[in-house]
Formats: structure tokens, C-alpha cells, sequence
């Protein structure tokens, strides 16, 4: 009789917490978003929300993807690229120009029987007036690039 | 006591490591899954090439403009964007054979062979047995073209509308006949050669035209 009561005083309090399944949960967590994320690939200098549609199509095949994000610089940037939408390839601010290069060197990175199921997706900010738009249409174009995906997001009704 | 001889590795500090792996990737990776509308772009025209647009006839034509102030004009009328889906439904399938919308020309469906292989013998593409039985003589293939135009002073956001509002009629046209043939909305069809041969039923046609000032 003595020793339990002994024992109740000793531990006292209210007891702790088992701890000892934390790491079990917390790794689930990790593999869950290992799984269904990707890698960060570029910083993006410019603002992008892109339109929303309805139907969409998936893009299947994500090495076989480049992108060209349209946009107003963002707001760090504004004091030296203004404010007027920039293209951006890869980490830097780019001309309509530099979209043949690109899409050369883009290609040149990727393995040669899976050229031709390249794909373009445009990052286009729906505020961005459609000049640039179909600047960068007819360079693909020349670019001979001719798969392209109007990036947007699923509409919610 | 029990022995103390059997020690175990202080597992106290996983839950740290592991905490901090789980920080590291929702700050480095993204979840954004890349979806949008799929086109595929004409290729440069040659210098001298005439323009092919002359060929085709009007009836079989759709022009779609959207000017500056992103009103939209459709085969020379204006029109909201609510009803062009409709309107361009009625353009593809052209369901009481009107004069003024497109012609129609009988085809055979073909699908792929999946019994090809790069070397053999055997055809690229074989007839779709549905549709070669419900359709001895092939099925009515609409030549319609739509025409997509805009000024350089549209929107992005209205010229992704538009687009939108025409994959919206095509899809659901295509859903319309995989239902008669299938018994299944076009989305859920399993068989890679149905849905081959729905698209070569109703084949989306979207030309996004030169670039043109439409102005004002």
C-alpha cells in the first residue's frame, strides 16, 4: 500500500505526452509532400495569376515542359524594368527577341526523340493586353515550336 | 528494474530532423499542377504560299473578333460571351444540315493500330469497328474551321475566355456523340481507341489567325 502511493507521488503532475509516434506522423507529412510537389525550378520576378477556364487539359509530361512567364515586374523590380509586362525566361528578364534562343537551348537540354512532344507553357497574367501575347506566338512560330499550353487555373462555380 | 544493458538510440530528436526535412520541401517545392488549354500553332507560312484562308468557303467558316474594348464580333454580329458557346455548338454539329453552316463530308473514323510497330507490314491506322458498323458509309465529318482573331489591345483574360468558351462547344459536342455511341461522357471513356475515334469524329478546328489590327 505504501509503495503505490509512493509511487503516484513521484511522478506527479499531470503526465507528459507520448511523444514517441511524432516522427512516425511527421515523416508521413514529408513523404506526402515529396510525392505530390516539384521542385521550385525558377524565381519568379513577375506577377503572374493566371486566367481561369473550365476545360483544361493536363500537361502530362513535366521535363518535356518549358516555360515563358508574361507579366507586370514585381514590385522590387518595378525600379528598374518599370512596370509595363516583361517576359521572363528562365531567372531573367528577356525580349520577344531571346524566345528562339531560348527555345534552342531548351531543346538542345532534352533528349532527341522526345523533341518533337515539347511543349510550351505560357504563364500569362490576365491583365496583359494580347501585343505581347502574339509577339511571342509568332516567335514560337519561327522557333518552330508549335506545341504551347495557355497555362490557367480550374474555375470553382 | 529490468537490465540496463539493452540501450536504445534516443530517438527523441527524430521528430526534429524530420520536422525540419518536412519545412525544408514545403518551402522549396510547389504543388501547382500545369493545366490549361492545349493548342497546337500553324507553322510559318512559306513567302510565297498563298494565303490558304482563301480557300475555304464561307459557310464553313467561323470568324470569331475580339476587339480592343473585348466586345466580340461573330460571323459579322455582336455577341456576348455567354452565348457563343451555344452558337458555336450549333456551327460544328450544324444539326438540321442548314444551308449556311458547314458542309459535311463522310469519312471513315480511323484509329490507331495497336498492333503497329515502327518496320511492320500493318497499317497505321485502322477503322473504328463502332463506328464502321453504325456508319457503313463513314461517318459525317463537319469541315468547319473557327477563326480566332484579336487585337492587340484585347485582353489576355477575355482572349482565354473565348478560347475556353470554344473548347467548352467542342467538348461538349464530342460528349454528345461519345454518349450515342458509348453510352459514357467523353471524359470517361477508358478505351484509348474510342476516344481517338471521337476526336477524329469531331476534330477541333481553332485556327488563332495572323496578327491583325482589327482597331477600334
Amino acid at each position: 500500500m505504501a509503495s503505490k502511493f509512493e509511487r503516484k507521488g513521484k511522478s506527479g503532475g499531470t503526465p507528459g505526452i507520448n511523444t514517441a509516434s511524432l516522427p512516425d506522423i511527421v515523416f508521413m507529412l514529408l513523404f506526402f509532400f515529396m510525392v505530390s510537389t516539384t521542385m521550385r525550378e525558377t524565381e519568379l520576378k513577375v506577377q503572374v495569376s493566371v486566367p481561369e477556364a473550365t476545360e483544361l487539359t493536363k500537361l502530362k509530361k513535366k521535363s518535356l515542359v518549358s516555360y515563358i512567364y508574361v507579366g507586370q515586374p514585381k514590385r522590387n523590380y518595378q525600379k528598374f524594368f518599370g512596370s509595363e509586362p516583361r517576359i521572363q525566361l528562365n531567372d531573367a528578364f528577356k525580349q520577344v527577341k531571346d524566345i528562339p534562343d531560348y527555345i534552342a537551348a531548351e531543346r538542345e537540354a532534352r533528349d532527341e526523340n522526345e523533341r518533337p512532344f515539347m511543349t510550351t507553357s505560357l504563364k500569362i497574367d490576365e491583365d496583359v493586353r494580347m501585343g505581347i501575347v502574339t509577339d511571342i506566338k509568332q516567335e514560337l512560330r519561327k522557333a518552330n515550336a508549335l506545341k504551347i499550353n495557355y497555362s490557367t487555373k480550374k474555375k470553382i462555380q | 528494474m529490468a537490465r540496463q544493458n539493452k540501450q536504445e538510440i534516443n530517438a527523441g530528436s527524430m521528430a526534429d530532423i524530420a520536422f525540419l526535412l518536412l519545412i525544408f520541401f514545403l518551402v522549396t517545392t510547389t504543388m501547382d499542377t500545369d493545366s490549361g488549354l492545349s493548342r497546337q500553332l500553324p507553322p510559318m507560312p512559306e513567302e510565297e504560299q498563298p494565303k490558304e484562308e482563301n480557300k475555304i468557303k464561307e459557310r464553313n467558316l467561323l470568324i470569331v473578333l475580339i476587339n480592343k474594348q473585348d466586345r466580340l464580333l461573330v460571323n459579322g454580329e455582336q455577341m456576348l460571351v455567354n452565348n457563343l458557346r451555344e452558337k458555336t455548338k450549333e456551327f460544328i454539329t450544324n444539326p438540321g444540315n442548314s444551308e449556311n453552316l458547314p458542309e459535311k463530308k463522310y469519312e471513315v473514323v480511323k484509329v490507331k493500330n495497336p498492333e503497329f510497330y515502327p518496320g511492320s507490314d500493318l497499317p497505321k491506322k485502322v477503322p473504328h469497328k463502332l463506328f464502321e458498323q453504325r456508319y457503313p458509309d463513314g461517318y459525317p465529318v463537319s469541315k468547319g474551321v473557327i477563326s480566332l482573331q484579336n487585337d492587340r489591345g484585347t485582353s489576355y483574360k477575355r482572349y482565354i475566355e473565348v478560347q475556353n468558351e470554344l473548347v467548352a462547344a467542342y467538348n461538349e459536342a464530342r460528349n454528345e456523340l461519345s454518349m450515342r455511341m458509348f453510352q459514357k461522357p467523353y471524359n470517361e471513356l477508358s478505351n484509348e481507341a474510342d476516344v481517338d475515334a471521337i476526336r477524329a469524329a469531331i476534330p477541333q478546328r481553332i485556327s488563332e489567325a495572323e496578327p491583325k489590327n482589327i482597331g477600334e
